[in-house]
């Protein structure tokens, strides 16, 4: 079966108000039951949350020296915040799954489709 | 023994043209099945190319096959086969033909027999799949079902073709990798599914009517729509798509002068209208009507309908247009549709009021707003504004005949003597 990543994309500078405490309730809620369901269809493989691009660190090896930059690759006001990846059986299922994340957390869902996926090394 | 066939009645030989008119007309369904059979694409439109050669090769001597349409098939099936067979020494490819859903191909399994389900109607929803790009949707589905060559579809589309090439390459490695499904949406699917794929069809028709080289997408439109009223008999928007371009179609050729330039439709010589068509469209909106499920389609057909049915432009009923205007604006609230409904209202109400409706549409650089505001600019006699609204006009227009049009004053320039 296919694999594909659901990606949730944030804005660095969103000016939408933060949520209150109940709003954040009500959405991990929603989220939850999302992940009940991916599970119990068989359509959940992982999940993870990503802290901000400013933690990343990024690495370059150019003649054998190495090169450490302080942030992400690319300079962008979206980032990659956390992604599922899931099994589905074509792009229609995997739409639907991204349509009730997106619902859940209020943001949109980029759907890439995974070329391969390795289990082992060089699998 | 070709000429003992041919003495026991079998079709005389014909031009290499016509076995290509022929042979777009058939390539279509037989792509779409090619694609179920063997779940790629490419293998299909390959296969199909084959037989196309073969039957440049064939027809002009043996004559016409019995069922054109089923010996296409065939031929691209076997000539798949034979491509597959050759490069399944690698075993891999045999693996990656079925991605779409796996079909075994075995030359000597019967073919689907009983009721058919046409894979027409599969491929234009693979064609159409929201996950592409309008641009893409348009040409994949001139290119497989309509058997538009590449170079067809570029020009039509005023695209060098090598950007046209990249875009369909581009489509279909999408479709494959991100398994675009082969499939008929379900019902509680089509209300999302099915708009696309009308839109697409229509935009195609518009675009043979707005650029005059490209006419012949108007007759590929009506193709598609002809082909999707016949296979969702049920869908009252179809039917009311083939109407609407019928009833357009119909008056194609009264909307463009001798001399090339556009002629609106209070000009128009009601003689050079089609009467055939008109009656085709007619019959289909009458259908509608007793169906009574309305939709956009179905509602700018019926409005169609009332133009036709006028013999001149003053003898139009413009309050039953201005009803179904009321009726689309309510289902489909945008600024265009409200610009049209104002144009119908100032055949009823006069220019001023037409233009108190006018006024408040954010329209700006569409070109019809502009052409529509200095029309009832002119008849309210602000003449002064109205000439800078026909350049805007000018300025905005889509063809050479519009902005000329336009550039002239539209319908109260100085053309005539």
């Amino acid at each position: 079966m296919p694999h594909y990543m659901l990606a949730a994309h944030t804005r660095q500078e969103d000016t939408a108000p933060a949520l209150t405490d109940e709003e954040m309730k009500a959405s991990w809620q929603r989220i939850q039951r999302v992940e009940a369901d991916l599970k119990s269809a068989d359509a959940w493989v992982f999940s993870a949350r990503l802290h901000d691009p400013d933690t990343a660190t990024v690495v370059r090896v150019s003649n054998g020296d190495v090169l450490t930059t302080d942030g992400p690759f690319a300079e962008s006001k979206d980032h990659l915040g956390g992604f599922y990846v899931i099994e589905a059986a074509d792009l229609d299922a995997a739409l639907a799954w991204a349509a009730r994340v997106s619902e859940a957390i209020g943001n949109p869902i980029e759907v890439r489709p995974f070329a391969g996926v390795a289990w082992e090394p060089g699998g | 023994m070709a000429d003992e066939a041919r003495a026991n009645g079998a079709p005389s030989p014909i031009d290499p043209c016509e076995v290509g008119r022929i042979f777009r007309e058939e390539s279509g369904r037989s792509i779409a099945t090619l694609i179920r059979r063997f779940g790629d694409i490419d293998v299909a439109e390959d296969a199909v190319q084959d037989a196309f050669a073969i039957a440049l090769e064939r027809w002009p001597v043996d004559g016409l096959p019995p069922n054109p349409g089923g010996w296409v098939t065939t031929t691209a099936r076997n000539r798949a086969i034979d491509r597959l067979r050759r490069a399944a020494r690698e075993r891999e490819l045999l693996g990656q033909a079925s991605v779409m859903g796996p079909q075994p191909f075995d030359r000597d399994a019967p073919e689907e027999v009983g009721p058919v389900q046409d894979d027409r109607l599969r491929l234009i929803f693979t064609c159409c799949h929201p996950a592409l790009a309008v641009e893409a949707q348009v040409a994949l589905t001139l290119r497989l079902l309509g058997g538009l060559s590449t170079s067809e579809v570029a020009s039509a589309f005023l695209v060098p073709e090598p950007t046209m090439e990249k875009r369909l390459v581009r489509a279909k490695h999408k479709i494959r990798a991100a398994r675009v499904p082969y499939r008929i949406p379900e019902d509680h699917e089509l209300p999302a599914r099915l708009p696309p794929v009308l839109a697409v069809v229509y935009l195609i028709y518009n675009a043979g009517l707005n650029g005059r080289a490209q006419s012949a997408l108007c007759g590929e439109a009506i193709r598609l729509a002809t082909v999707l009223a016949e296979l969702m008999p049920d869908e009252g928007e179809v039917a009311g798509l083939l109407a609407l371009l019928l009833l357009i179609e119909a008056r194609r050729a009264a909307r463009t002068a001798p001399d090339g330039s556009l002629v609106l439709l209070a000009d128009q010589d009601r003689s050079r209208w089609d009467r055939g068509l008109i009656a085709e469209g007619h019959a289909i909106v009458r259908a509608c009507l007793r169906r009574n499920r309305p939709g956009p389609y179905q509602i700018q057909a019926a409005i169609n309908a009332v133009h036709a049915d006028a013999s001149t432009f003053q003898e139009t009923d413009w309050a039953q247009i201005v009803a179904l205007y009321d009726q689309l604006l309510a289902m489909t609230p945008t600024p265009v549709v409200a610009l049209n409904r104002a144009v119908a209202v100032g055949e009823v109400a006069g220019p001023a009021a037409a233009l108190a409706l006018v006024e408040d549409l954010e329209l700006d650089g569409y070109h019809p707003f502009h052409a529509t505001r200095a029309d009832l600019l002119w008849r309210v006699g602000r003449r002064a504004e109205a000439g800078i609204e026909f350049q805007r006009a000018a300025e905005t227009a889509q063809t050479e005949a519009e902005r000329e049009f336009f550039g002239l004053g539209g319908r109260w320039g100085a053309r005539s003597p």
